[in-house]
This record gives structure tokens, C-alpha cells and sequence, in this order.
């Protein structure tokens, strides 16, 4: 499934733009999309999901418009997990929460249930069928809505912050998940300030500054370049940032390429002299 | 000198827990210290920052053994909304904090302020101060329910900070802020020490945690794993069975055995930086 968002503006005030004329592409590859608060990331998907209607311009899922469907109808195509889960979560039940989308879009009990479950499993909730949502950790109940989401089995999966309150696990969960669900074709859109995160698992990244898009590229490319980056109040990723601070001459994404990246750079210059200028260019420690 | 914070075997249970939230924990922070909590989900930093405020024991149903004292005040012995004048607490959520009778970005803030009786232009002088250093100019006028997420957690921070406590528990404050607000919260927060603030904070982030934590609590299944330097505690090799994850700057130096001269692994960007630079010109 192909999204397009095309030349699309929206406020929610009039003479407060928060979109200002946005066009971007999704086909096929997972992309971040990272940028400041309140630049508008929330607020993007929002439209692609149908929930907002863009002010001019047009959104397509495949070869719906947008303007033309309800978000109920959208649904059977885009599934959107909130950044803040107590705007999704509403049941008492985590089964009922967790069925209720599948429900929704036709399936059956049976299917309902198994998709559920599997995906409650992928979230490692698997023992909280019937639990009720509101006893649950902020963590947990994040987890909660991505699995909601991610039973509807929908082509295209959106995920507002899928990270916070996670620990350590909780994040290698989720990309877990989100690499599985790229496996099976899903097309996968996900905001986040966790640089690291976008670095392991995106490999396009999509840089939004006060509603425009000002970077789109391999995830490699954005993050080599600190300069736009600190305009736009994001950061590379910690292992690109040492690599870049010792002048390495490739953009490192991980520990092992930053290991890797060192250890051959000692063998080809015998030494690290790396460069003042790059140490000086320090990210937001 | 004497213990800002005073935390003496201190064990909880939920009345719904089936196990401890705390169990045993003890550890003092000194006046204008700055604590980083770290540990995995469920760990109990949560619990132990609502000690801190006396949430629990006074509001959640629960029971409470051992002793916290905050800026000299045993929490058993006397109310939150009295110990609120001393100890300040961001919750984890900044949903739940958001009180719901204000239309204003600018009120909210203000709203604690009114609590304590404080004279007009004061409040403003100081709703102003915390809407620029949190970067809430935007939407100052904007309704508390109608902000981004990140907004909504800048304005739980300077409601809280407005208050200008003794103490602060900051419950994973910078969960939903871009990297450059993050750094600032961190900055902001290590500058009022020079004030006198003293820092309790729990976070997943432990790069930042290494480079501003003065010491590090990391707390497993209610208990105090280790508290000590970021150095002490992120150089320790069964981390990831404790459920953090070490710095990146650790796990790089790890892998290439570069140590500091005390023997622990470098845990800023600064210090391996430093460390790489010097090995280089030995090799
Ligand atoms: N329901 C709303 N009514 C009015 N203004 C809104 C509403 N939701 C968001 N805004 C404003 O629109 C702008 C963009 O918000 P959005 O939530 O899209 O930002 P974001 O990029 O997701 O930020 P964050 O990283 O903080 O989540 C912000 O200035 C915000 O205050
Ligand atoms: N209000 C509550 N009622 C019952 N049990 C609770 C409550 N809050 C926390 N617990 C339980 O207490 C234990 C410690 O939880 P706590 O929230 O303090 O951990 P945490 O380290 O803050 O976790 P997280 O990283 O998910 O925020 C957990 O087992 C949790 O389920
Ligand atoms: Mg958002
Ligand atoms: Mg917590």
C-alpha cells in the first residue's frame, strides 16, 4: 500500500499554521519521522489516518482520498497508535480493547481472538487478557494499544511514540514487532525522539520543523548531517555522535559499527587525532 | 553534612501487589545533589518518587514500613498538601497532572501559585520565567488539553518547578521531549542546584543520566541494586541482566577495553572522546 500526502496545509486555528504545505511519499519502506515539539508529527498522521482533513492538499491511502472516507472506513486501511494511550484505550477489559478493532472491521470471533492474542503475545502481554487496561503501567498500557492496532492487521501501521515508558526490553520488543510486521509487507510510519531507535530500525528517516518537511532520506544521510539537524532540535543517534566527534569519515548508526569504524580507522591512520572542529560541534549533551 | 533526603529501609505493598513495589530500600541524597533512578519497568521508581511526596503512604492504599525524611520532615508525620511546600513531584504521566480547571497554558502554571497564596505580580514573574525556559511561549495562551505531547510534559515541568520546591522527584520528565528540549530540562534542572535543589530523578535515558547524575540509584524488583557514580554503576558487566541497558559510549569502550585510570569504563561522550584520543597516541 502506497500513502502520498500531497502540498497539504492545516491548522487547527485559524492563522496558526501547523502544516504548511507538507508532500511526502510512503511506499514500501519503514519511515521515522522525527523533528521538535509540536512540529507537527502528531498532527500528520492524524491525517493520514482520517481523523483530521487537510485544509488544502489531499492525502491518499492507496487509491482513497482521504476526504472522501470516514476514518471508520480508513480503518480497514491504516491503523494509528496514539502517542498518549488514554486517548486510545477505552474498554475494561484488555481482551475486549484488544478484539474490539478486529471486530470492527468484519473479522470474525475466531479470527478476532487469534489475531488478538498473537498480537498481545508480540507485546509480551500475552497473560493480561483480562486485566483491566486502567491497573496497567503507563508502559503497559502503551503496549495495550499497539497490540489494538496491530491485531486490525491493517496494510499500513502507524505508531505515535511506540516507546515511551519502556525499559530496555520493552523497546527491543517493539522493534521486534515492528520488524516482523515489515516482513510481512506492512508499510510502517513511526514518530519518535529515541535517535537510537530510528537508527536500528528505520531505514528512512523524514525531519519535520514548524509543519515543513526539511530532510528526507536514508536514515545514514540524515544523521550525517548535525548541522540541519540542530536547527531542528534533533540529534544523531549516541554512537553516530562519538563517531562524528572523533572525525570518523563514515556515519556510524550502532556500537558495532562505531567499534568497527574506530578500529579500522586506527589500523589505516595508526591513531585517533580526529578533529577539534567535529568535538566542538557537540550535540545537546 | 546533613541528608537532604533520607530513605531508611523503606518497603511497600500495594494492597492489589502481589509483591513488594519496594523492599528494603535505603540511601540519603545530599542538598543539591542530583540522584538519577534507573531500572527496568516495574522496578519501583514510580513508588519510590511518590514516597518521596508522601503519596504514598497518605493517598494510595497500601502498607508502608521504614522512613523517608525529606528537608527534615518525616513524611508519615504529616499531610502531601504540607510537604508539597518542600517537595516537588513531575509525574511520569503528564496527563495526570494537568489539573483540568484552567483554559490557559499560563493559568495552569500559575494555578499552584495561587495555591500558596503568593502576591499577582510575583506569579506572573515567575509563570513568565518557567514559559521561556521550558519554550512554551507558542502557546501560552493555548488550552492545556489542545498541546503536542512534548508541550504537555514542558508544562508539567514548569508547573512543578514554578514552585520553586527544596526538592524535586522527576518521574521520567523527559520521556516525550525532542533531544534539544531534553537537554535543556537536564540543564535547567543541574543549574538550580547551584540554589540549593536537590534532584531525584528516574529516567530511561542513561546517557544523559551518566553525564548529569552526580550518583546513580539503579533499583531491580524493589531493591537497590547499586547506588553509586554513573561510572561505578554503568561499568558494572551484569547491567542487562538488571534490565538497563549500559551507555553507548560504555558499551563502545567496553568492546575496545578502554578504561579510565580508576579502572571503570568512560560513560559520556567527553570522556571516551578523551579516553580514544590518549589510547590512540599510546598504541
Ligand atoms: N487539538 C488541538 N487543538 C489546537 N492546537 C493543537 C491541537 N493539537 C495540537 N495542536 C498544536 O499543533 C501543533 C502541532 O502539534 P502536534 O501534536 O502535531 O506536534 P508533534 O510534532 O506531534 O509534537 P510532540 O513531539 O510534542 O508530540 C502544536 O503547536 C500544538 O500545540
Ligand atoms: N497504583 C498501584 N497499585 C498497585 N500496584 C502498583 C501501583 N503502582 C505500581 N504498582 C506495582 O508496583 C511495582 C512497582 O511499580 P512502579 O510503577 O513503582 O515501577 P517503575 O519502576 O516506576 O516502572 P515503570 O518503568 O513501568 O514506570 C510494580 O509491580 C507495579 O505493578
Ligand atoms: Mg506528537
Ligand atoms: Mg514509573
Amino acid at each position: 500500500m502506497r500513502v502520498r500526502v500531497e502540498n497539504v496545509r492545516f491548522h487547527y486555528r485559524l492563522g496558526e499554521p501547523v502544516l504548511k504545505g507538507v508532500t511526502l511519499d510512503f511506499e514500501g519502506e519503514a519511515t521515522a519521522i522525527i523533528g521538535q515539539n509540536g512540529a507537527g508529527k502528531s498532527t500528520l498522521v492524524r491525517l493520514i489516518n482520517g481523523l483530521l482533513k487537510p485544509v488544502s492538499g489531499e492525502v491518499r491511502v492507496g487509491d482513497w482520498n482521504t476526504g472522501d472516507f470516514s476514518v471508520a472506513r480508513l480503518a480497514r486501511r491504516v491503523g494509528l497508535v496514539f502517542q498518549n494511550p488514554n486517548d486510545q484505550v477505552f474498554k475494561s477489559v484488555v481482551r475486549d480493547e484488544v478484539m474490539f478493532g478486529p471486530k470492527n472491521l468484519g473479522m470474525s470471533g475466531d479470527t478476532a481472538l487469534a489475531s488478538s492474542r498473537e498480537a498481545l503475545a508480540d507485546v509480551g502481554l500475552e497473560g493480561a487478557m483480562d486485566a483491566n487496561p486502567y491497573d496497567l503501567s503507563l508502559a503497559e498500557r502503551k503496549l495495550v494499544s499497539i497490540a489494538s492496532v496491530v491485531a486490525m492487521n491493517t496494510d499500513v501501521v502507524i505508531f505515535d511514540e511506540p516507546t515511551i515508558a519502556q525499559d530496555y526490553a520493552g523497546v527491543q520488543r517493539i522493534g521486534t514487532l515492528i520488524e516482523k510486521l515489515k516482513a510481512r509487507g506492512k508499510l510502517i510510519i513511526a514518530i519518535t525522539h529515541d535517535m537510537d531507535f530510528v537508527a536500528e530500525i528505520f531505514p528512512r528517516a523524514v525531519v519535520l520543523r514548524r509543519g515543513e518537511v526539511i530532510i528526507d532520506g536514508s536514515t545514514r544521510e540524515v544523521f550525517s548531517r548535525p548541522d540541519l539537524l540542530r536547527d531542528s532540535f534533533v540529534e544523531p543517534p549516541h554512537a553516530t555522535q562519538l563517531g562524528q566527534a572523533l572525525g570518523l569519515s563514515e556515519t556510524v548508526l550502532s556500537v558495532d559499527e562505531a567499534v568497527k569504524g574506530i578500529k579500522g580507522h586506527r589500523s589505516r591512520l595508526g591513531g585517533l587525532a580526529g578533529s577539534d572542529t567535529a568535538h566542538d560541534q557537540q550535540f545537546f549533551q | 553534612m546533613k541528608p537532604e533526603v533520607m530513605v531508611q529501609d523503606l518497603s511497600y505493598r500495594y494492597d492489589d501487589g502481589e509483591e513488594k513495589a519496594l523492599d528494603g530500600v535505603s540511601f540519603e541524597v545530599y542538598p543539591g545533589e542530583f540522584l538519577g533512578v534507573v531500572g527496568p519497568n516495574k522496578a519501583g521508581k514510580s513508588t519510590l518518587c511518590q514516597a518521596l511526596v508522601g503519596l504514598v503512604p497518605h493517598f494510595f492504599h497500601g502498607n508502608m514500613d521504614g522512613r523517608v525524611v525529606a528537608g527534615g520532615i518525616d513524611t508519615r508525620e504529616t499531610t502531601v498538601d504540607e510537604l508539597s511546600k518542600t517537595v516537588g513531584l513531575v509525574f511520569q504521566n503528564p496527563f495526570t497532572q494537568v489539573t483540568g480547571a484552567k483554559l490557559t497554558v499560563y493559568e495552569e502554571i500559575a494555578f499552584g501559585l495561587e495555591n500558596i497564596g503568593l502576591p499577582r505580580d510575583e506569579i506572573t514573574r515567575r509563570v513568565d520565567e518557567m514559559i521561556a525556559l521550558f519554550g512554551l511561549e507558542h502557546v501560552r495562551h493555548h488550552n492545556p488539553f489542545e498541546l503536542s505531547g512534548g508541550q504537555m510534559q514542558r508544562m508539567a515541568i514548569a508547573s512543578i518547578m514554578a514552585l520553586r520546591p527544596r526538592i524535586v522527584a522527576l518521574d521520567e520528565p523527559t520521556s516525550q521531549l525532542d533531544p534539544q528540549g531534553s537537554a535543556e530540562v537536564f540543564q535547567a534542572v543541574a543549574a538550580l542546584r547551584n540554589q540549593g535543589l536537590t534532584v531525584i530523578m528516574a529516567e530511561q535515558k542513561v546517557e544523559k543520566i551518566a553525564r548529569y547524575a552526580d550518583r546513580v540509584l539503579l533499583m531491580h524488583k524493589g531493591k537497590v541494586a547499586a547506588c553509586d557514580r554513573p561510572e561505578v554503576v554503568f561499568s558494572r558487566d551484569n547491567l542487562l541482566d538488571l534490565g538497563i541497558r549500559p551507555p553507548a559510549y560504555t558499551s563502545v569502550a567496553r568492546e575496545l577495553d578502554l578504561r579510565r585510570p580508576d579502572g571503570t569504563l568512560p560513560v559520556t561522550l567527553d570522556d571516551a572522546v578523551a579516553l580514544l584520543r590518549n589510547s590512540s597516541v599510546n598504541s
